[in-house]
């Protein structure tokens, strides 16, 4: 069936051109059946692509090696659930993935807020603009539709992909890349009419969350998968593309916040656009950096011409950006002024400032190689150092004014108020400050410093929902739990906000003390020898083998010993895969303790045939924490997201209030 | 191949349909023109706006003065020009909203 297929992207591209055409005539004209039309063709886009994805879900799954996509990243023994993930596993699959998440998040968006017409009638044409590229990309450069004479087997999957996490991590991920498209979206159609006032904003609010919630759940996922199955011991490498992906969330958090300042105060709208368009162009870049092979990274999989037509697309987009946000700019500047430097604004604006700081920073040393091999003809790299260096000088004030911000009030704070607010978590954070040096936790300064702070935000956070509870239950005489779940359900945005704080302390805890406190001993042993690392002696105790039809597998077993105690086994070793031949993986053991969050991590770096093993064995404190990060990150970005009945008839009244002006122009 | 080419043309045909529906539906509609706020209906939208904003600022701080997070310095302080300013935002409404509500109206009559 590739010729459905080939068909379906032929009509999706027919639709969204048009509907960026008629959508823009529409919007021009201010035609209102031109505009319902162009709508719909955003819509049907959506259908068509879906038609061309089930063509390639059903050519993967069936094995059809006349698809030569087919061919390239799958192979017979490859088991079904992979081969559904090679859907994303290469090139064209990844771009059809992005159209098929643009046209449906698009024609959702535009459906969903199809009553505010004079914003919408915009936000079609923009939405319609970028899927136009990626359908033109799909139908002209990159087809997962082209055939060739099916060969008897496929090449097979790159083996680091054979992991249950790469089935959920990419389509993430590309969920929070397009994703922000549509705030973007919403931004420029509020450029474009002239229309800025809140509607924007509070449209796109959950779409924002979304793709931020996907884009952090995507990477941590991504970090996971990195700690299993790439086998060096760590899970973030500040590898391009893993950045790729973090500075669009980095950006995406500052203009979570800062939006509330608008909010709140009416002010930073300038700031605002900068901040949704800096996060569009940024997942753009982050797309072009995994699919171009422009620098060297462990996820560049693929590498191909299209990143000329990616960084053209990027020129284009990031002109008429600033072009018309300098074209607007007299109806984006407002009156209202910072009144205190101590004031709640003012503690998301130094976060606005150093979330910045440190996306650019991470963006000047991902570009570093292109801008150094442009100019001297030899790509140079910047090296862990350099991003360490400015995680720690931006994420250490940040992880601080975490606990600050939410407990100083809007506009201003005396300071003789603050001391009053602030004794308990700072008592806390001093305390544990105390405690962790007496414990030894001294001998690192950042590790340190971000235990105190974090301790600082926890007591902050939890302080808050006790007087939040309080409060409650002295106003309605609810017992403690329901006073609690009713705050909470009662302030989504506030408590939910918390608790994704709760989140990002622990996942900095379990940074630091993985990094900071780590033990790492290497040790070529044979059967019966042992090796110390922190409190553990590791025993290699046997060479296991075992064959099946995808690859031929190798595992040391190992007892792991704290004091005379035994308290695991684990295997380690490597798997050496038929398709692709040659592919060897690392198939690390973990020994985890689930009290402590500590992981023992064991990699057998080499095997020799006289059956000795060369060991690599890494003691990583805390490290649990940053994966229970994750799932209390979800937590609190659902209970953010979870609609508001009241919120909602509060802005259906002011909008049916300002429908008595609203009046037909022609 | 003649599955497939069956499946593109009925999908090229359900297209077609609903990219033409608008036009199918009101072939030939009365009003074929976008609603368009008007500068006294954005005047009205941008006062309601500040109304909304400093009602919530009103309600979040006394909240965080009950729970005690505002000391009760600070909360006189901020308290007054802020009930001050969704006053101001209240009064200022009225007059736009009438004048947008008369200009409504007397398009309405026109129109008819």
């Amino acid at each position: 069936m590739p010729q459905l297929g080939r068909a379906a992207l032929v009509v999706s591209l027919g639709l969204v051109a048009y509907a960026l055409i008629a959508g823009a005539a529409a919007a021009v004209t201010r035609r209102r059946r031109l505009a319902v039309s162009a709508r719909n063709a955003l819509i049907a886009a959506f259908g068509s692509t879906v038609v061309a994805s089930v063509v390639l879900v059903v050519a993967l799954i069936r094995h059809d090696f006349a698809f030569t996509y087919v061919a390239s990243h799958t192979s017979r023994a490859l088991p079904t659930r992979y081969a559904v993930s090679a859907f994303w596993g290469g090139q064209e699959g990844s771009l059809l993935l992005w159209l098929l998440v643009l046209t449906g998040l698009g024609a959702l968006a535009v459906w969903l807020n199809r009553r505010s017409r004079d914003l919408v009638v915009w936000v079609v044409p923009v939405i319609a603009g970028v899927a136009t590229f990626f359908a033109w990309m799909l139908v002209v450069v990159a087809s997962p539709f082209a055939t060739q004479r099916a060969p008897f087997d496929g090449a097979g999957l790159n083996p680091s992909l054979q992991n249950p996490y790469m089935v959920a991590h990419p389509p993430l991920l590309y969920l929070g890349y397009v994703g922000l498209t549509i705030p973007f979206a919403f931004a420029m159609g509020a450029l474009l009419s002239g229309q800025t006032d809140e509607r924007w904003i509070i449209a796109t609010r959950r779409w924002t969350l979304i793709a931020w919630t996907a884009l952090g759940i995507g990477q941590l996922l991504g970090a996971h998968w990195a700690y299993q199955e790439v086998g060096w011991g760590g899970y973030y490498a500040w590898d391009p593309v893993e950045n790729a992906a973090l500075m669009p969330w980095l950006a995406a958090t500052a203009y979570l916040h800062s939006v509330m300042i608008q909010e709140k105060r009416g002010m930073l709208k300038i700031w605002n656009v900068i901040l949704v368009s800096l996060a569009f162009c940024l997942s753009l870049f982050g797309t072009f950096l995994t699919r171009s092979g422009v620098v060297s990274s462990i996820h560049s999989f693929t590498q191909s011409s299209i990143g000329g037509w990616f960084l053209g697309f990027i020129v284009v987009v990031v002109v008429l950006t600033v072009g018309l946000i300098f074209y607007r700019l007299p109806l984006l500047r407002t009156k209202t002024r910072l009144e205190s430097l101590v004031s709640r604004e003012a503690t998301f604006l130094y976060n606005n400032l150093l979330l910045v700081a440190l996306c650019l920073t991470i963006l000047w040393g991902v570009t570093w190689p292109i801008i150094t091999e442009a100019v001297s003809g030899e790509a140079r790299v910047v090296g862990r150092p350099y991003y360490d260096f400015f995680l720690r000088s931006f994420g250490l004030p940040l992880l601080l004014l975490m606990g600050i911000g939410p407990l100083i009030a809007w506009r201003r704070a005396s300071l003789k108020g603050l001391g009053k607010t602030f004794a308990w978590p700072a008592g806390l954070a001093v305390t544990a400050g105390v405690v962790l040096i007496a414990f030894g936790a001294g001998s690192s300064t950042p590790g340190l410093i971000a235990y105190t702070f974090s301790a600082f935000v926890l007591g902050t956070i939890g302080l808050e929902f006790v007087r939040g509870t309080r409060a409650r239950r002295a106003l309605s005489s609810e017992p403690w739990p329901q006073a609690f779940s009713s705050l909470i359900a009662r302030n989504r945005r506030r408590y939910g906000g918390y608790i994704v704080h709760a989140a990002i302390v622990l996942l900095a805890i379990g940074i630091a003390g993985s990094s900071a406190y780590q033990h790492v001993t290497d040790k070529k042993l044979a059967r019966g020898q042992s090796l110390g690392v922190g409190p553990y002696t590791v025993t290699y105790r046997a060479l296991e083998r075992s064959s099946n039809p995808n690859a031929t597998e190798v595992r040391a077993v190992l007892d792991i010993r704290r004091g005379s105690h035994l308290v695991g086994t684990v295997k380690s070793g490597k798997n050496a895969y038929t398709e692709p031949a040659g592919q060897i993986s690392n198939e690390v053991g973990i020994h985890t303790n689930y009290l402590t969050g500590e992981d023992v991590f064991v990699i057998a770096e080499t095997v020799y045939g006289n059956g000795t093993v060369y060991f690599r064995v890494l003691v990583k404190p805390l490290v649990n924490l940053i994966w229970l990060a994750g799932l209390i990150f979800l937590l609190g970005s659902l209970i953010t997201l979870w609609p508001d009945a009241r919120e909602e008839r509060r802005l259906a009244a002011r909008y049916a209030e300002v429908a008595l002006g609203t009046v037909p122009t022609r | 191949m003649t599955a497939a080419l069956v499946l593109v043309a009925a999908l090229t045909v359900a297209c077609v349909i609903a990219v033409a529906f608008p036009f199918l539906r009101e072939p030939s509609a009365t009003s074929d023109l976008i609603e368009e706020t008007d500068a006294s209906g954005r005047r009205q939208l941008e006062l309601i706006e500040v109304r909304d904003r400093a009602l919530a600022t009103l309600k979040e701080l006394e909240f965080d003065h009950r729970t005690g997070k505002v000391s009760d310095e600070d909360y006189r302080t901020l308290v007054g020009p802020l009930r001050r300013e969704a006053a101001q935002a209240l009064r200022a409404i009225e007059p736009v909203a009438q004048a947008a509500s008369a200009a409504a109206a007397g398009k309405a009559t026109a129109e008819t």
